[in-house]
């Protein structure tokens, strides 16, 4: 992973080096003014009790505040980069996709955080969102009812795929293989993504990832999403081997590996001599 | 044996029977003569002589799965709303293109299979017809008299690019749409005439509703028609020709030794053809190719990551994605370099230097004879280099064609790719083409030291004086006359410039090039020993300096311990 | 002669090797152990019979197997009905290969090659029987015939080409799209209008003119069909926001946003792919197709690729409900490059009576 580093461009050190503190600092203070303007359904502390937010609190500082300061307030670096940003008003569905995913605690410097084995429970994950959640409104963990694909009619299906292929099949490719991105980063694929960790991302545009507010993607519409998702994930792989969905690049190397690999050894078959008998048949003594 | 009796045909019930309306055509149309000449007509054998029967099977498959492909096909860019089998895209509005296409993958029994077979035939297609082009190049098989035969190749290359584009392009999925978009920008960057070309071929702005009947005539049509008629001149001119061979014991530039058309070839024809389709129907059943259903209807707003081509335009693809960002603006017109160099020069380039090679070379080696004894690459060190060299650059850009698709499944960054190809456009070619011809000229002093000195016994032996030394054998004759069968290297001479009169005559500069080009075509090339050099190393036999030394009968060979088994 | 021709006759002397000869004839296992060929063609004749039960089984598979059925996770259809037509076809193949390598005689034959050229006496006869042709047509006699009708076959191109014209009209309406003052600027697929307060730091709305939807009341939008996809080619956008602080526009541009919300032209400038990869960090956006990467913090231009021209921006405003609109139409042509690009923008620029670049 450290050898990304030096590939790095130009376009990532020119911008400005705060910029990602201030970009946090600004969603927070927009979305800070949002929920007090609109109150959006769920979007406050929740039920959370004062003991998770406690428990979560203590699990914070052991696990997180080395990058993300004692307070979640963000750690800039001495050269003013960000070494963590701050964490406040990004609300729990932030937490419960970047812990949930394990993409959090990052093992090392990257240029992307990779998806990687959960190191919290699911009880530790509830606490930590509490605690992040209770300093500052942000998005909540989406409610049950937004995540229950199963039971998706057709129409919803389908629009969820006109959704998909508008919004991000650009990245994710078109069955969600995932797609390259500048500097080594990276769109990950969606294959055994939970409903829950899709609809988040949409939600908190995670890292590079643009955010799909509730106000423009509803609730709804991403629920739609996460169906068609799900659906064109679980059909069959009706014709065969699907290749991954990389498309005609993986068709490419079939053809030339198996497809002419294939017909050329039939035809050193058809031209080779066979075994040799030192024999010769009655009639041809002579 | 069954073999002694066997009645002639015309003695047999069925041959009695059709005499009558065999004769009947005969009085017609004459065919006997046409037979008499071609039923017994003898071919070489060679595995590489195979390879363009692949892509002749390819075709005919194409044919056959093409037609009933046609049978439900709709190339009509008209909406419709999709009421399919296809649950993800119900209700969904699309063209009848794309919504036949789900029918025949979804509704249509076999439809889907016949797809795949049409899509990987297609594929095959293509790539056999440049496994096949390769072998000729190499081989040199395409020097006089079959530089005509080799230009027919070349375009049915071109056609078959075209015709494997159109076909792409017809189901109007995402995918072959996103395809459409980059050849409208392709067309848009012609100089001067682009938007005009663009308007007339669209039928009106980007996408118009013209466009997929048009291609769709062209794809099932006008192209096949094309290629089928230049297949048929290739292989009259291959029975006119009569195909080359590899040299060796009895076969000369004059003869033609191998089985006969009637029986064996016919059979072994036959049976590849049974071979390349079933094969190709094999594949179709496991391996999933263009899944359209998966990428949704076309829609100009929408795009899918990895984006690509099929692999036979990835070179052109990859160039395009190299190129920097060059456009200019002058004579009140805007010049899109970026777009048309690697777009429409890259692909030039390639055609135009395949075309034109037979002649360059010819131009060059200054050599008029007819050749139907194949060269062995490394016999031809410079034709051989400049060959790997063009295949490093197409497969630079094969690979920039597919740099998103290598960096994730890499892990790589997709900047430094790009700039690492743009680089090794240009500098691996001139690696790979000093590497080949080093080795090409290797192996040539390898052949020429075991023609000359025979080959390693695997047995040591100690001279009086205690010095070791491994005992040589003379090949088998058959093996050193196939060695020495190529043709001598002409005599290099500078060019003269100055004519009888001393004079510049103006035919001296293109002399002098020439001269330096035969000069950098055979330098350093070896040629086979002289008659003088072979008695040379004949005398030599028997003595223990390490030549050739005869071995009695009771040789056989040395076992693991490295010890003479006779002993 | 070229000096090569008179080399190559020289040559047989100059072979450093005699030719040997063809090699004596070896006979097949099969060639001499009638047991051995009968075996094969035992082998043979199975592999044909395997071949007519996979055809038989193909009908059965046709007709007892349907699509949605699964095998491995593949259509058990595609997979049944591939497997028995290709092992079918390719044990028939390989039988009569079978048959041609183990049962034909394998004696190799030798036939004589023939010069590619035309003997001496046809080239001559032929030159006769042209000039013959030629003398009695009086073609050269009488040039007046020649020449005219040289002249009305070539004219013939005439008709020949005029036919094509209604192939398209002539290119228009490169410089403009639908987009003009006030239209809304709404999310695609739902059709949503769009308020800045919906919208936060680094969020992307892949967009479209409002007049792509029914409007209130309407059942059908005022464009559809390929005019729809004619218009959505030019006419895409995406919407962004981003921190106004990190935004560095031109002084041109300082008002087309509203508090770090740009709108920008989906239509990459190199050959027309809609791109919205979107790096809500770096604020680059990066085009599928051939990796163009434009710096929507700083006006569109190109930091990476092919592309040439920065990607078009559209000035935002709001209208009375306070949703987004669009303040004109876009002033920098949107397409990929085309040769009269550069009059047109500039046409444009006068219309707009904008200081041309």
């Amino acid at each position: 992973m450290e050898l990304r580093f030096p590939v790095r461009t130009l376009s990532t050190r020119r911008r400005h080096p705060l910029a990602n503190v201030l970009v946090i600092l600004g969603a927070l203070a927009v979305a800070a003014v949002l929920y007090m303007a609109f109150a959006p359904k769920g979007a406050t502390a929740e039920t959370s009790s004062l003991d998770d937010i406690e428990a979560g609190r203590d699990l914070f500082v052991i696990g997180c505040a080395s990058c993300h300061g004692q307070n979640a307030e963000g750690i800039t670096t001495t050269s003013d980069g960000n070494y963590g940003p701050s964490l406040i008003g990004v609300g729990a569905a932030a937490v419960d996709f970047q812990v949930g995913t394990g993409r959090m605690p990052m093992a090392q410097s990257a240029p992307q955080a990779p998806r990687k084995s959960v190191e919290y429970t699911d009880e530790e994950i509830t606490q930590l969102a509490a605690y992040i959640a209770s300093l500052a409104p942000g998005p909540a963990i989406p409610e049950d009812e937004y995540l229950e694909y199963e039971s998706a009619s057709a129409e919803e299906i389908s629009l969820g795929g006109e959704f998909f292929r508008t919004n991000c099949t650009a990245c994710h490719n078109s069955v969600g293989a995932g797609g390259a991105l500048p500097d080594g980063r990276y769109a990950p694929t969606l294959e055994n993504v939970s409903a829950k960790h899709i609809f988040e991302a949409m939600q908190t545009g995670p890292q590079q990832m643009p955010v799909f507010s509730d106000d423009v993607i509803t609730p709804e519409d991403k629920r739609a999403v996460i169906s068609y998702i799900k659906a064109v994930q679980e059909q069959p792989n009706y014709g065969g081997f699907g290749g991954g969905g990389i498309g005609p690049v993986a068709d490419g190397v079939w053809v030339w590996l198996f497809g002419i690999g294939g017909l050329v050894g039939f035809a050193i078959w058809i031209s080779a001599h066979g075994t040799r008998s030192n024999k010769k048949p009655k009639g041809a003594e002579k | 044996m069954a073999t002694d009796t066997y009645t002639d045909i015309q003695d047999t019930k069925v041959g009695q029977k059709a005499a009558g309306p065999v004769g009947w055509i005969d009085d017609r149309l004459g065919v006997a003569g046409m037979a008499r000449k071609n039923m017994r007509k003898i071919f070489p054998e060679h595995w590489s002589f195979m390879l363009g029967e692949i892509a002749l099977w390819s075709f005919v498959v194409l044919l056959i799965s093409g037609t009933f492909l046609t049978l439900w096909f709709q190339p009509s860019m008209g909406e419709t709303v999709y009421n399919g089998s296809y649950e993800p895209l119900k209700g969904i509005e699309m063209s009848q293109a794309y919504a036949s296409t789900l029918d025949i993958s979804f509704d249509i029994r076999g439809g889907l299979l016949m797809r795949q077979i049409h899509h990987w035939a297609a594929a095959l297609f293509v790539a056999a017809m440049i496994v096949h082009m390769l072998r000729v190049f190499f081989t040199g098989a395409y020097r006089k008299p079959r530089e005509v035969n080799w230009l027919i190749g070349v375009g049915l290359l071109i056609l078959g690019m075209v015709e494997g584009f159109a076909g792409y392009s017809l189901p109007d999925d995402l995918l072959s749409g996103t395809g459409l978009r980059f050849v409208d920008g392709l067309i848009r960057s012609i100089p001067l005439v682009g938007s005009y070309v663009e308007f007339f071929l669209f039928g009106d702005e980007f996408p118009g509703e013209l466009i997929i009947p048009r291609l769709y005539m062209a794809h099932i049509l006008l192209i096949p028609a094309l290629i089928l008629g230049l297949i048929a001149a290739h292989m009259l001119l291959l029975v006119y020709h009569k195909h080359t061979q590899w040299p060796g014991p009895g076969r000369t530039n004059d003869n033609v030794v191998g089985y006969p058309m009637l029986p064996v070839y016919a059979a072994k024809a036959g049976g590849f053809f049974f071979v390349v389709f079933g094969f190709t129907a094999l594949f179709a059943a496991i391996i999933q190719i263009n899944p359209v259903w998966a990428y949704g209807p076309y829609n100009p707003s929408e795009v899918t990551a990895g984006s690509q081509p099929d692999w036979y335009m990835g070179f052109s693809e990859g160039m395009v994605r190299l190129m920097p960002g060059w456009e200019s603006t002058f004579f009140d017109r805007t010049w899109s370099w970026n777009v048309a160099i690697p777009g429409l020069g890259g692909l030039g380039i390639l055609f135009t230097s395949l075309m034109l090679w037979p002649f360059i070379e010819r131009w060059i080696t200054q050599d008029n004879r007819e050749h139907h004894l194949l060269e062995r690459p490394r016999d031809a060190p410079t034709r051989t280099a400049l060959g790997v060299a063009g295949m490093t650059a197409y497969g630079v850009g094969w690979a920039a064609g597919g740099n998103d698709i290598i960096a994730i499944q890499f892990g790589l960054d997709i900047y430094t790719l790009t700039w690492i190809f743009r680089i090794g456009l240009f500098v691996f070619p001139v690696i790979a083409f000093l590497i080949t011809r080093r080795i090409c000229i290797g192996l040539q002093h390898r052949d020429h030291d075991s023609v000359l000195h025979g080959f390693e016994t695997g047995v040591i032996e100690r001279s009086p004086s205690g010095g070791y030394s491994e005992r040589h054998a003379p090949l088998p004759v058959a093996t050193q006359y196939t060695l020495t069968t190529r043709e001598r290297l002409p005599e290099l001479e500078a060019a003269e410039t100055v004519d009888a009169n001393g004079v510049a005559s103006p035919a001296g500069r293109k002399d002098k090039l020439r001269a330096r080009l035969r000069h950098f075509y055979y330098q350093g090339v070896l040629d086979k020993p002289t008659v003088e050099e072979v008695h040379h190393a004949e005398e030599h036999l028997g003595d223990f300096q390490g030549h050739p030394n005869q071995i009695g009968d009771e040789f056989g060979g040395v076992s693991d311990a490295g010890v003479p088994k006779s002993h | 002669m070229t000096d090569l021709d008179q080399h190559t006759s020289n040559l047989p002397a100059a072979e450093p090797i005699a030719d040997p000869g063809l090699p004596e004839h070896t006979y097949r296992v099969t060639d001499v152990d009638e047991s051995q060929a009968r075996r094969t063609e035992r082998q043979i004749s199975l592999m044909f019979g395997i071949a007519t039960v996979l055809a038989l089984g193909f009908a059965v598979a046709y007709f007892t197997i349907d699509f949605d059925q699964t095998f491995l996770g593949w259509s058990a259809q595609n997979f049944a009905l591939g497997f028995t037509f290709g092992g079918a076809l390719l044990l028939i193949g390989i039988g009569i290969i079978q048959w041609a390598k183990k049962i034909m005689q394998d004696h190799e034959m030798v036939e004589m090659r023939h010069p590619a050229k035309s003997s001496d006496d046809d080239r001559l006869a032929v030159l006769e029987d042209l000039n013959a042709g030629i003398k009695e047509s009086q073609i050269g006699r009488r040039p007046l015939i020649r020449n005219s009708l040289l002249g009305a076959v070539g004219a013939l191109a005439i008709p020949g080409v005029v036919l094509l014209r209604d192939l398209g009209p002539l290119p228009h309406g490169q410089s403009h799209t639908v987009w003009k003052k006030g239209m809304r600027v709404v999310n695609d697929i739902s059709g949503l209008p769009i308020r800045p307060a919906d919208l936060e730091v680094g969020q992307l709305v892949n967009a479209e003119p409002a007049v792509f939807f029914p409007a209130e009341g309407e059942e059908e939008a005022e464009i559809h069909g390929h005019e729809l996809l004619a218009a959505k080619s030019k006419a895409a956008v995406i919407v962004v926001r981003m921190r106004p602080d990190d935004i560095t526009p031109d002084a041109e541009k300082a008002n087309w946003g509203i508090d770090g919300i740009l709108c920008y032209s989906k239509i990459c400038t190199h050959v027309g792919c809609p791109i919205s990869l979107w790096e809500q960090q770096t604020h680059h956006l990066l085009c599928p197709c051939h990796q163009s990467t434009f710096d929507l913090a700083d006006n569109g231009k190109v930091i990476f690729g092919p592309a040439y021209r920065p990607l078009p921006q559209l000035p935002l405003g709001l209208d009375s409900e306070g949703y987004i609109i669009a303040m004109s139409d876009f002033l920098d042509i949107v397409a990929p490059s085309y040769p009269e690009l550069a009059r047109d923008q500039k046409k444009l620029d006068e219309e707009n009576n904008r200081d041309g670049a």
